[in-house]
């Protein structure tokens, strides 16, 4: 019978500030960046980075606070995160630190207003409307 | 220094089977830049999930794509049977590995057509797709639809396939083949086709794994990351090897899915003549209490299904992560420094699916 390597799942819950360190553990290790997304839990928006080699996947499972989310970018590490940490970034109002390619919300154009966290508190503008 | 000029390319454009939109930051005939935008077709299929049962969002996820709806179905029944820990009948692994290389060579097929199209070879093209025709008339046949399927459930499928008609579907892949040939033929050697994609949009080995891509845009820089190695489905009892070639040119993109044409024509032949007996679903019970990260190879290349679930009948999270969307970064990269002439054959050789992207 051949090994199912799909069904091994390690999902390891880290810190926010332990992420960039962890992605660079699995970079180092070999590892590839295979996603990242967000999901709202409570008062809270977890996010999840998963990293596969050989087939074999690795979960980094991070919460931050759904009122003003702001975390480090894993760009220094992975430099095509960028396409889901502006997604995060329009649709859920993440703030990504350090994002080295910023499309400044305008990479998901939506009809709808966004982002949609319920809890997310749009900081104030200054100079009206551009 | 010559002038900055930004050309918005797409939403709508000629060579645009679906919307995306590029600022193209131009100097002379030169792209420095390319800047992409999606949204045009988002349709919040994830955010259904809190108003569809698990098992009804099947329904929803095929609806993903109207090219690879099967492999979407398949993938989110995968998070699922992995979530609640469901062990699936082989014939329905078979059944399923078959449905979903028909896929492959139903987009592939659609692929290469507009490719011919795009490049001004009307007739490669309809050629290319009167060959699509012919699996399009096996998803009828055996599931009752052209598009969406739904035949696929969590434990198995809904529908099994007589061993004649499988027979059959087999005699027709092999006069197909025959026909394919020939097509692939004009579109590995002939001189106008090969000049308009040889060393085009080059993309090396360490550049491809650079920017995280998947699937035959990843396969034509020799990088290896075929989902079909993990072990699910048939293949890893079809014997399954991928298709690699080095150049990282838009012609190594479009042989690698010719021979993959080839290639899921013999996965299917194989397929049918090891058909096991037996069950085509598993019962399942309960409701998915816990979280599972699936993976697919999809035609276009990597896909993940997130699944979340609290022990009730509606999900907390599903997630899908299309293959094109970890392409973009790739097209982003080729188009600089390519010339304006070349943008819709860069575009196209990585088959981007928008509202795949999108979802």
């Amino acid at each position: 019978m051949t090994e199912r390597k799909d069904l091994i799942q390690d999902i390891l819950p880290i810190e926010a500030v332990e992420l960039l360190g962890a992605a660079q553990d699995l970079r180092t290790a070999g590892y590839r960046l295979g996603q990242a997304c967000a999901t709202f839990a409570g008062e809270e928006l977890e996010l999840l980075y998963s990293f596969e080699k050989d087939n074999v996947l690795k979960n980094l499972k991070v919460r931050i606070d759904a009122k003003a989310p702001e975390i480090q970018s894993v760009t220094a590490v992975f430099g095509y995160a960028f396409i889901y940490e502006n997604e995060m970034h329009d649709l859920f109002g993440i703030t990504f630190k350090n994002l080295s390619l910023d499309y400044g919300g305008k990479f998901f154009k939506i009809a709808k207003e966004t982002p949609w966290n319920p809890a997310y508190v749009k900081p104030e503008t200054v100079g009206g409307d551009d | 220094m010559a002038k900055r000029t930004i050309i918005p390319f797409g939403p709508q454009h000629p060579v645009l089977p679906e919307p995306i939109h590029l600022d193209l930051v131009i100097e002379d005939e030169r792209v420095v830049e390319a800047i992409p935008s999606i949204g045009y077709i988002h349709r919040g299929l994830e955010k259904l999930v809190e108003k569809n049962e698990w098992p009804e969002m099947v329904y929803v996820i095929e609806r993903v794509c109207g090219i690879c709806s099967f492999g979407h179905g398949w993938g989110y029944c995968k998070t699922i049977e992995g979530n609640m820990g469901i062990e699936v009948p082989p014939r329905a692994e078979y059944l399923r590995t078959i449905w979903h290389e028909l896929g492959r060579i139903h987009s592939h097929l659609l692929w290469l057509g507009l490719l011919a199209d795009a490049f001004g070879f009307e007739s490669l093209f309809m050629h290319t797709w009167r060959l699509r025709e012919t699996i399009l008339d096996i998803f009828e046949e055996t599931t009752g639809g052209r598009v969406i399927f739904s035949v696929c459930k969590v434990g198995g499928l809904r529908k099994d396939v007589a061993d004649e008609k499988l027979a059959e579907i087999a005699e027709t892949l092999n006069g197909l083949k025959k026909e394919f040939r020939e097509l692939a033929g004009v579109f590995l050697e002939d001189v106008s086709v090969k000049s308009r994609l040889a060393g085009v949009g080059v993309l090396s080995y360490d550049e491809a794994a650079a920017l995280g891509t998947v699937g035959p845009v990843a396969r034509g820089s020799g990088l290896n990351n075929d989902v079909r190695l993990d072990g699910h489905g048939a293949y890893a009892e079809l014997g399954f090897e991928p298709c690699l070639e080095t150049d990282g040119d838009c012609y190594a993109r479009c042989k690698v899915r010719v021979r993959e044409v080839f290639q899921s024509i013999d996965l299917i032949g194989r397929a049918i003549a090891k058909m096991p007996e037996g069950e085509i679903a598993a019962a399942v019970k309960g409701n998915p209490a816990g979280e599972f990260v699936g993976r697919m190879e999809q035609p276009r290349g990597e896909a993940y299904y997130y699944s979340k679930g609290a022990g009730a009948k509606f999900l907390e999270r599903i997630r899908v992560r299309t293959p094109t969307n970890a392409n973009i970064p790739a097209l982003v990269k080729t188009l600089q420094g390519c010339d304006l002439a070349d943008v819709p054959i860069l575009v196209l050789t990585i088959d981007p699916c928008i509202s795949c992207t999108e979802r």
